[in-house]
């Protein structure tokens, strides 16, 4: 375990050291001060945190409830739902890339040119994650009881979804937007391919120029999703599900 | 009276296929960005320029030496950090399992190897650039102690031994993900059943431990294979010259720009990974569904 531990942490320790470093054994802050005058850099991490939180929303507004919706009214959908939201795991990005570059290209001239619509591919991507932990929470919950109990009562369709079982299946649906989050801000292959300035594209373009401050945001942003996993799950009062989702 | 039992079956049959169109919106999402790209490569890579049935271009994708040696290394750097990876990470998994079930060591180290399994790309090339690179960490201090050393040269961190290196670093992470609900499944009761039947700690591995285990770590291993087959971001990032494994040679076939016949062949080498991961992931599954037996 040591070995292990000392493998792992070395890297994080050399970021570290590195990104203090500026010649002949002093140090300094030099390179995380200089994060904050690359526009560049900064307008990509802008980016990512849109499309991060768009994202989001889309699982919210789109993922949760269609899964929410077939597990309620079409259970016939639901092993070609299963089989669909899995299918991303058995694509690499490299090859969706290729498939969805035609279509990215249309985009380009007949809608916009906006790096935010990769959003779309990026919510296809993370059905895999997504699925596995909110199906996991639908499965722990009687949510057919709830929702009859809750239209008997007179409340609407978007009600019984939104007032009712979001906030009870709330671990699965947090934990999907954490994977979410963490995925879409790490992201790089599809972004860099399809010339968008992501902030990962951003971080390697750097890196071939000064390597320290692309180290220093590296570090930076791994600490940055790191305090987001530690911090969300245990803000919705329950047990992380990264295991769930990440299985 | 017949009129008001057909309203109502009118009326019943509406309300059931009604309930389809909840799901258009996600299925226009899916089927643009998901179903259309899948036909597409896959169709694709049986197309000529003008669009009629071909296997040239599959057929020379795959005779093509520079293309097999991609798609070899691939398969090798994949198996390696597969099985490097599955090791360490399940012992990692192990001795925190023996640890207390809801301790700080614990949280912190999923979190950790959910940043690091999920997060990495080109963030983890930096990483190690820091540590092994000309002038990283490890090699400034071994070139000061052993001038002479493999690790004060390195040259070796740019090629498939480097790509080795740093993929085993997401690797045991997620390993550690996968494996430790399996891990955490051992009931106390067998290891009690074993030693109060007379069994020794050494037969309980051998005859319940990995058995039990086994099909998990077969499963998580071909796991890890698929999920550094499928990986191109470091990769990418680490090495800027030459295309020495499958995910790279797509890239330059699909950013050079030399003209249409590129993109078939772009297509043909990502149908050729496609196929590939959907073996290791059917593998996968029906591992899985060894697993859960145990899972109750």
């Amino acid at each position: 375990m040591l070995v292990v531990t000392a493998y792992l942490m070395t890297p994080l320790v050399a970021m570290l050291d590195f990104s203090t470093k500026i010649g002949r054994g002093r140090r300094g802050i030099f390179a995380w001060r200089a994060i904050f005058q690359q526009p560049d850099l900064l307008s990509a991490i802008g980016t990512s945190l849109e499309l991060a939180l768009i994202v989001v929303f889309g699982v919210f507004l789109l993922v949760v409830p269609t899964i929410v919706w077939v597990h309620l009214k079409l259970p016939k959908l639901r092993r070609p739902l299963e089989l669909i939201c899995l299918l991303p795991l058995a694509f690499p990005a490299i090859v969706l890339v290729v498939g969805v570059a035609r279509t990215y290209m249309w985009i380009s001239i007949h809608l916009s040119e906006s790096p935010l619509t990769l959003a779309a591919v990026y919510l296809v991507l993370i059905l895999p994650y997504s699925y596995r932990s909110i199906a996991a929470a639908l499965h722990s919950v009687d949510v057919h009881t709830l929702s009859e109990a809750a239209l008997t009562l007179g409340a609407s369709t978007g009600r019984v979804l939104f007032g009712i079982v979001m906030p009870t299946i709330r671990a699965g649906v947090m934990s999907a937007a954490v994977i979410s989050i963490a995925l879409v801000l790490g992201e790089y292959t599809i972004a860099s391919l399809l010339n968008f300035q992501t902030m990962q594209v951003s971080i390697n373009l750097i890196g071939q120029q000064d390597a320290s401050i692309a180290v220093a945001v590296s570090l930076g942003s791994l600490i940055f999703v790191f305090v987001l996993l530690v911090i969300l799950p245990t803000s919705t009062g329950r047990r992380t599900n990264v295991l769930e989702a990440s299985e | 009276m017949t009129g008001s039992a057909l309203r109502g079956a009118g009326h019943r049959s509406w309300r059931r296929h009604s309930a389809y169109l909840g799901v258009i919106p996600f299925g226009v999402l899916v089927l643009v960005f998901l179903v259309w790209p899948t036909y597409s490569v896959v169709t694709g890579a049986f197309q000529d320029s003008k669009g009629s049935f071909t296997i040239s271009t599959v057929k020379a994708v795959f005779t093509d030496p520079e293309h097999i040696t991609a798609f070899k290394n691939s398969i090798e750097v994949s198996t390696i950090t597969a099985l490097v990876g599955a090791i360490l990470g399940s012992l990692f998994a192990w001795a925190v399992s023996t640890g207390k079930s809801d301790g700080l060591l614990r949280r912190a180290t999923l979190s950790a190897s959910g940043v690091l399994a999920q997060f990495g790309g080109v963030m983890l090339t930096f990483a190690f650039l820091a540590t092994f690179g000309f002038n990283g960490f490890v090699t400034s201090f071994l070139t000061k102690e052993f001038p002479h050393s493999l690790f004060a040269h390195p040259d070796w961190l740019y090629g498939i031994v480097g790509l080795c290196v740093v993929y085993t670093f997401f690797q045991i992470p997620l390993m550690f993900l996968v494996f430790l609900p399996a891990i955490d499944n051992l009931k106390p009761q067998w290891r009690e059943a074993s030693s109060g039947l007379g069994g020794s700690t050494a037969e309980y591995w051998r005859r319940i431990g990995l058995p039990v285990l086994a099909p998990s770590f077969l499963g998580a291993a071909l796991l890890l294979f698929a999920n550094s087959f499928s990986a191109y971001a470091t990769a990418a990032s680490l090495i800027s010259q030459g295309s020495i494994i499958t995910p790279l040679e797509i890239s330059t076939a699909l950013s050079s720009e030399t003209g249409a016949a590129n993109a078939a062949t772009a297509k043909a080498l990502g149908f050729g990974m496609v196929i590939v991961v959907a073996v290791v992931m059917t593998l996968y599954t029906l591992m899985r569904r060894r697993v859960s037996k145990w899972e109750q």
